[in-house]
């Protein structure tokens, strides 16, 4: 177990230098610098604005400085926004854009994780129909329209719950959680859906059934580990994507998430914001993706047992 | 049948939170009752230091935090007394004395003095501070050799500081606009121990502008920021005209979605909204006591023709495609009316000054030059391309402009859109034909729209150079013995450009706010300028609310 977790982080370290080295060179090569704005800038403006953050430097030096601070941990100073340091508005935004992730995966495992069970029990009945066309449905719905949607009926007709914010007022996280999960719950009562059907026709279901245990202990005691499995492989991707896509779901909330930063970045040519939040976020998924890796390892018995040989 | 149980249980928690939170009061009521604004900004400020931000959201919060020589009247943009009490300008206009009011004083307490002027002008003009706006100091003496670094000793700038009261500033030529200026953050003062304490004066990076560090004088003082949520500031005690202010606070949004926006605003979370989708504009204008506001702004849309290219080298070709623009039925179409149609760089009425119009839509005529310039009924037209940012709004008038010269011309022209950065870097370059452009002013006066055309300037991007042009912005206009003189100046050189036709205005900008009934001291004006120590709250009747 611990090799293959070591292999594994041996594997990421290479992956995240080309994410350095590749967003590095692509940023600079697109035409357009961060000081150019509509009304010209002075040329001497311009050279010093450049000199602050060492543009005048020559690319092959700039890519050594940044790899430099980059090992101490420094990923440099906002070009969009001077006085404050991209740690600094990565550390501002990131808890936020972590918290919606978190409910939004909560959303999605609670909604998707019963939709896919209930429909696997009466499979090809109207209860497997309905929540799965819901679920294509909510597939297909992008949160830029389902969030406006959700805040006309909630918000503005109703009156329940705030149109924005992230904790200013009691309820404004449950709309942005909903939006930003009802896309991943789709896909978790599709692979929970798929899991379930399997497991359900294996040897040891029919044993509990034999046993004479009511359904649903069967299902929750028996069937749901295994039948897991494929959505907890999903989940490491699934949390990364919600991390690093929840820029659309922000701005409708006016949340002061990562992703709003992390877009912005890029109209503005912030390179060194555009850099530290790639490698930020590169880093998360790596590791996500690892985290997910292990955990659906060892919920799946016979891998494990591999595991147990290898050590 | 028993799962239905583990259904219910688990969306019973959500049920619950629903009821549970109904939204509160509004931030509008909340905020008449305590008097507090609650302000859409546009998006996050990029900085709070007034010699770095470029950005309108920025200079809101700046103008509140911070306060010039002099301020704007919100009602006629006349300059009025801020920290000087009063100025007198010499008979030749190169002399100007401010007197600082005694009164005015650091929000630490501290009184301000001419040498904190002297202090922040030369750090607003250094060239290490690269403060985008330092041209706005230009008409001072010398300034612009010392920010262009080709003079080192400060001393030799024209401004000096004859007592702790008395600001002396000497000018390079007569500037009739000079005290707008002062109301520009590029001119305003900073603290100079504060900015020291957090490092070099030149610094960009210091947290010296931090709720905690930040030293003003405005009428305002921060009192919290956090980051892509909201900016607040609390009524200032230490400013000297602080019995004129009325409201206790300001709380800025960060709205950077129209849409978003416009929500927030209609269940009472904004008094007052940047600027309105255009799709949701004749909704509002159809509202009895409607909450949309639209006035004229200091603007101008332009396409750039670039005469350096064929066939824009010719001046009938240019002539012709903007002589075949039916600009009053763009308006009323795409735009739902909501702007003007220009029929020259120079907004109407600015200040009391009347461009000319010499380029009314008259598709004969358009049809004639084109004839003359080889092109009859578009046969051998070599092609045209414009380029323009993508942007929706962009795109469709450019769509409109398009058919309107296919159907007086017989003549195509392509459309390309560009990312911001890179139509930014083709206009920079010149390397398009035909490019949008828009101008917003800086300051209320004609010269302003007209000095972008002097030959090689850095926004003019169109080739065109005319040195009686130049001769009549630069050396004739600013000796005028009247105001009218120098306006009836400023017309003929307009009409001698508008001849040569190097762009095509298309609209004069409009400033479109949603403003809810229970904010007063907020005039639309040109420049869309709010002063804050003016605006108060009204408690609105109860069922009057939005």
């Amino acid at each position: 177990m611990w090799r293959f977790i070591g292999i594994r982080a041996l594997q990421a370290i290479p992956v995240i230098l080309v994410v350095i080295t590749v967003t590095f060179f692509l940023v600079r090569l697109a035409p357009g610098g961060p000081f150019d704005s509509e009304k010209a800038v002075i040329p001497e403006v311009k050279a010093a604005l450049e000199a602050q953050y060492r543009l005048n430097l020559s690319m092959p030096q700039q890519y050594w400085a940044y790899l430099k601070d980059l090992a101490h941990g420094d990923l440099g100073p906002s070009f969009k926004y001077p006085g404050r340091s991209v740690n600094e508005l990565i550390a501002a935004g990131f808890p936020v854009t972590a918290e919606l992730g978190l409910y939004a995966l909560l959303v999605a495992l609670g909604i998707g994780g019963l939709a896919g069970v209930s429909a696997s029990l009466r499979p090809n009945s109207a209860q497997d129909y309905l929540p799965m066309s819901a679920a294509m449905i909510g597939i297909c719905m992008p949160s830029f329209l389902l969030g406006p949607l959700l805040i006309l009926v909630f918000g503005i007709y109703l009156e329940w719950l705030p149109v924005s914010g992230w904790g200013d007022i009691p309820g404004d996280k449950i709309l942005p959680a909903i939006t930003l999960g009802s896309g991943y719950a789709a896909y978790v009562a599709r692979l929970s859906r798929a899991g379930m059907l399997e497991v359900m026709s294996q040897d040891y279901i029919r044993t509990a059934r034999a046993k004479g245990l009511p359904e649903w202990q069967v299902v929750v005691r028996h069937a749901l580990r295994g039948g897991m499995i494929p959505v907890v492989a999903f989940l490491g991707p699934a949390f990364a994507g919600l991390l690093s896509g929840s820029f659309v779901v922000e701005t409708i909330f006016q949340i002061p998430g990562l992703g709003r930063f992390y877009v912005q970045a890029a109209f503005n040519r912030d390179y060194t914001m555009i850099l530290g939040a790639t490698v930020f976020l590169a880093t998360l998924i790596v590791v996500f993706n690892l985290l997910s890796d292990i955990l659906a390892a060892w919920m799946n018995p016979r891998l494990r047992a591999q595991f147990g040989q290898d050590q | 049948m028993r799962h239905y149980r583990l259904i219910l249980l688990c969306t019973l928690p959500v049920w619950l939170a629903l009821q549970a939170c109904g939204s509160g009061v509004p931030n509008v009521v909340q905020g008449n009752r305590e008097g507090v604004l609650h302000f859409g900004n546009g998006t996050e400020p990029q900085g709070l230091d007034p010699h770095v931000v470029t950005g309108i959201p920025e200079s809101h919060i700046v103008s509140a935090l911070f306060e010039g020589l002099a301020v704007k009247n919100p009602y006629t943009l006349e300059p009025e007394p801020g920290v000087a009490q009063s100025w007198d300008i010499s008979d030749n206009g190169l002399n100007i004395t401010f007197h600082l009011n005694p009164d005015a004083r650091w929000s630490n307490g501290y009184p301000m003095t001419a040498q904190d002027y002297v202090w922040s002008w030369q750090r607003a003009l250094n060239p290490a501070m690269g403060n985008q706006y330092a041209y706005m100091l230009y008409p001072v003496k010398n300034a612009e050799a010392y920010a262009t670094g080709k003079l080192t000793d400060f001393s030799a700038v024209g401004v000096k500081a004859l007592d702790a009261h008395t600001l002396q500033v000497e000018l390079e030529a007569p500037t009739p606009y000079f005290i707008q200026l002062m109301d520009h953050h590029s001119t305003f003062a900073v603290h100079r121990p504060t900015i020291e304490k957090w490092g070099k004066a030149t610094d960009r990076f210091t947290p010296w502008t931090r709720v905690e560090n930040i030293v003003g004088n405005g009428p305002f003082r921060l009192t919290d920021w956090q980051l892509n949520r909201r900016i607040t500031v609390a009524k200032s005690d230490t400013y000297w005209d602080r019995d004129k202010v009325q409201l206790n606070g300001i709380v800025f949004y960060p709205t950077e979605n129209l849409s978003s926006e416009e929500r927030m605003f209609r269940v009472g979370q904004l008094h007052y909204t940047q600027t309105v989708p255009l799709d949701k504009i004749p909704v509002y204008r159809a509202m009895a006591d409607s909450p949309y506001v639209n006035a004229p702004y200091l603007g101008t849309y332009y396409y750039l023709l670039n005469t350096a290219r064929a066939p824009l080298d010719d001046v009938r070709v240019r002539q012709a495609l903007s002589l075949a623009v039916d600009r009053a039925r763009l308006n009323n179409t795409v735009m739902h009316g909501t702007n003007l149609p220009a029929y020259s760089i120079t907004p109407p009425g600015t200040l009391g000054y009347q461009p000319p119009e010499i380029v009314r839509h008259d598709v004969e005529r358009a049809r004639q030059l084109l004839r003359e310039a080889g092109y009859p009924d578009g046969k051998n037209w070599p092609g045209l391309e414009l380029i323009y940012n993508t942007s929706e709004s962009h795109l469709k008038i450019a769509v409109a402009l398009q058919q309107m010269w296919k159907d007086a011309l017989n003549i195509d022209v392509t459309l390309a859109n560009q990312e911001w950065k890179v139509y930014l870097d083709s206009v920079d370059q010149m390397s398009f034909q035909m490019a949008r452009r828009g101008w917003i002013g800086d300051y209320v006066d004609p010269n302003n729209f007209l000095d972008l055309f002097l030959c090689g300037g850095g926004n003019n991007n169109t080739g065109f150079c005319d040195p009686v042009y130049d001769d009549m912005i630069q050396r004739k206009a600013p000796r005028a013995a009247s105001r009218d003189e120098r306006y009836a100046i400023f017309k003929a050189a307009e009409t001698r450009l508008m001849e040569q036709m190097p762009i095509i205005p298309i609209y004069t900008y409009t400033s479109n706010h949603l403003i809810h009934p229970s904010v007063q001291g907020m005039p639309s004006n040109l420049m869309d300028a709010i002063n804050f120590k003016y605006v108060w709250l009204q408690d609105t009747p109860p069922g009057s609310e939005l």
